[in-house]
């Protein structure tokens, strides 16, 4: 490994990961206008978490991480096909996709 | 057999009649009422007769078994004696008559009257229940069906708050008596082992001398018996204590002020202490006391009834009287004198009452006698048979009443006991004020003045023949039922008519003493009584105005009579207001603030409880994520901290 340049350790992985997390999750909270950021947050906190699985995966020398973070990738492209439905159908029957206007569960 | 239906036709009559309700209609629910009752008198005279003259010896008329319960075993059945021949000749008969009054008095109803005829002929069944029953608890039920029919007679008009006022008082104040006859017949159980008469009179003489011990003083079973079957007397008589309801039920129809409230029902008490003879007879404290508030009565209701003004509570403070008079006869061990008396009375204070119906039915439904006189000539049957019914009350020679109320005061007399003294002397000064306040009605109901307004004068008329024909028959009743019958009943050949029926003790004298008292004492009670009915006249007929003068010049005993002696006020003071505070007290506090609070506090907690928990759905998924959020974090922090 060449002298003055950092070697990329687990470390670095994860704290990046954990920086995604913290992103995704104050991107559902914070943000008060749009339904598809809070999909969009929640894709970044799967991205976080698989980040983590090949990080260990590959510090670890085990592929199973790696292998799930396969199969989250299928999961979370199913669930944002099926959140964008949601999303088109809700439009359609309310009018609006603003977060402030989402509240029939209101006591 | 003929007995059986003399007492089973009217309940038939009362079926018929009252259950088809309308569909009958008005005129044929009265026949059918009226067929069966003449049916029941029919058969009711004729059983008396064979008893007492064609020799049909005493017995049982097996009806059904009632109870069988262990060793306790309870059957219908009815008493053929001559007490019981007696009552049901008289109840039939007198009931038939009013039950024939009642179609012209109650034919001015709107509504009709099939309900009305019903409850008359169902009463007239309860009683001959009462009278012809062979045991106590049979007597109980009818004692208790005459009270109900009473109840429901009394407050007939049901849409007059006096009338319902009335039926309850009646109601509640024989529930006082009625607890007390029930506690009689439990304790007479509890001696015998038995409720049937002839089981409990032929084992008299081997419980005599049992004692009741209680906190520590010795009562004689019999005595206790005797008093408590009193006192279920003194309710259903109307005996002082016990009396507030029958001016009361005054409310009620005419008729059934007749029937129920001065030929039959009030004297089943009478009856009670007559049909108990055997063991009253062992009982002398309790007798003692029978005396003393017959007699009291005797006199109390006489001086209510001289300054009543209502016509019908006139009447019936006379018949409060002249119960006490029949329990005075009880009493001094004179049960035949006391039947006796309750025969003639039935008649004539029927006849009284009627009459009485008669005038209110004239007066355009007038019960005020200030507001009645003058109508003498105008309802002139109704004059005369009254007039027969006052001679009879008053006891003048020969009426039914002198026989009878001569016999009671001659009892007393020949008694010897200081209690009898004591009835003699109350028994002498009521049948002065009896004879008083009888005239002072007739005359101040149909002479002097008219005072009635002009409308009402020019209506006065005679009541229809449905009415006047009873009354006729009655006053022939209150003219000759003493003269013919105090030989059966009290003279010679009073153990032959008996037969048993009524017993006496062997050192008990006082009937075959009656003949044996001086002539004065004999003729004491129409002395007075004609001295009465001058008074009555000198007061009322000569100077209109001294009556008047008296009251302002007595003003306090004239209220207090007036106020009849505040009994009412008394029993509103002592029982009524402690019940009502109570009941008040029980409402607002146990049954609002705790019955119900209770619940109501937990359902309101529960609601404000949910609605505070409400406010934490925000509806905003920002807020629910962020929750989450939180929620995880603080889990995570729980975890590693405790871990």
């Amino acid at each position: 490994m060449p002298q003055g340049v950092l070697a990329i350790g687990l470390g670095h992985y994860l704290t990046v990961s954990a920086i995604l997390l913290v992103l995704g999750v104050f991107g559902i909270f914070i943000n008060r206008k749009n339904i598809i950021i809070i999909l969009m947050s929640v894709e970044l906190i799967l991205l976080a978490v698989n980040l983590n699985l090949v990080a260990f995966s590959s510090a670890l020398n085990d592929l199973t991480g790696q292998i799930f973070a396969m199969f989250i990738l299928t999961v979370a492209a199913a669930e944002a096909a099926i959140g964008l439905a949601i999303l088109v159908t809700y439009f359609r029957n309310r009018g609006s996709i603003e977060v402030e206007d989402v509240n029939l569960m209101k006591g | 057999m003929l007995f059986a239906t003399a007492v089973f036709a009217p309940l038939v009559g009362s079926l018929l009649a009252g259950l088809p309700g309308r569909a009958l209609g008005d005129r044929a629910a009265q026949a059918v009422a009226i067929g069966f009752m003449l049916l029941a008198s029919a058969c009711g005279v004729t059983a008396w007769v064979q008893h007492i003259w064609l020799g049909a010896p005493n017995g049982v008329v097996p009806i059904a078994n009632w109870i069988a319960a262990g060793d306790f075993r309870l059957d219908w059945a009815l008493q053929y004696d001559t007490l019981s021949t007696t009552m049901v000749a008289m109840v039939t008969c007198v009931a038939t008559l009013i039950h024939i009054y009642s179609v012209g008095y109650m034919a001015h109803e709107h509504y009709t009257t099939s309900r009305f005829f019903s409850y008359l002929s169902l009463f007239s069944f309860a009683m001959l229940m009462l009278v012809t029953s062979n045991n106590l608890v049979q007597l109980f039920f009818g004692w208790e069906g005459v009270g109900l029919m009473s109840y429901l007679l009394i407050g007939y008009w049901y849409d007059r708050p006096a009338a319902c006022r009335a039926a309850i008082k009646a109601m509640i104040v024989n529930r006082v008596g009625d607890l007390s006859f029930a506690l009689g017949i439990a304790a007479v159980f509890l001696t015998f082992g038995s409720v049937d008469f002839s089981t409990i009179f032929s084992m008299i003489s081997a419980h005599t001398n049992d004692l009741y011990h209680l906190a520590g003083h010795e009562f004689r079973t019999f005595e206790v018996i005797g008093v408590l079957l009193f006192i279920g007397a003194m309710g259903k008589s109307a005996q002082i204590g016990l009396h507030v309801w029958l001016p009361d039920a005054m409310e009620g129809p005419t008729p059934v002020s007749a029937l129920i409230h001065a030929a039959t029902m009030v004297t089943a008490g009478v009856f009670l202490m007559a049909r108990m003879s055997p063991l009253m007879e062992y009982a002398p404290g309790a007798l003692h006391f029978v005396t003393f508030i017959g007699a009291t009565t005797c006199l109390f209701a006489a001086t209510i009834g001289c300054v009543q003004n209502d016509i019908k509570r006139v009447i019936a403070y006379s018949t409060c009287s002249q119960l006490g008079y029949m329990f005075m006869a009880a009493g001094v061990g004179a049960f035949q004198v006391s039947i006796f008396h309750l025969i003639t009375h039935a008649f004539f204070k029927a006849l009284l009452f009627m009459c009485a119906g008669s005038v209110i039915h004239a007066m355009s439904d007038e019960q005020d006698m200030r507001k009645m006189g003058g109508i003498w000539k105008k309802i002139p049957i109704t004059y005369a048979t009254m007039w027969f019914g006052s001679l009879a009350l008053g006891g003048i020679p020969p009426f039914a009443g002198y026989w009878s109320k001569d016999a009671i005061l001659e009892a007393t007399f020949v008694s010897g006991s200081s209690w009898g003294l004591y009835g003699f002397i109350c028994g002498t000064a009521a049948a002065f004020l009896t004879a008083f306040y009888s005239w002072r009605l007739l005359i101040m109901t149909f002479h002097g003045k008219p005072r009635a307004d002009a409308h009402t004068m020019e209506h006065v008329h005679e009541s229809p023949v449905t009415m006047w024909g009873p009354l006729v028959v009655l006053s022939l009743g209150a003219i000759s039922a003493g003269f013919l019958l105090h030989g059966l009943f009290i003279g010679e050949g009073q153990a032959a008519y008996w037969q048993g029926a009524i017993f006496n003790a062997p050192e008990n004298h006082v009937i075959a003493n009656l003949e044996t008292t001086p002539v004065l004492i004999g003729l004491l009670p129409t002395i007075c009584g004609v001295a009465g009915i001058a008074l009555a006249y000198w007061f009322y007929m000569f100077s209109p105005g001294l009556p008047l003068r008296l009251a302002e010049q007595f003003r306090p005993i004239y209220l207090f009579l007036l106020n009849k002696w505040y009994f009412d006020e008394l029993y509103d003071f002592l029982f009524v207001r402690p019940a009502v505070w109570l009941a008040r007290e029980l409402w607002q506090v146990g049954d609002v603030t705790i019955i119900d609070g209770v619940p109501n506090g937990l359902a309101s907690l529960a609601e404000d409880g949910s609605k505070a928990a409400v406010r934490i759905q925000t509806g905003s998924i920002a807020v629910y994520a962020f929750t989450m959020l939180i929620g995880l974090v603080g889990l995570v922090t729980a975890f590693l901290v405790i871990r």
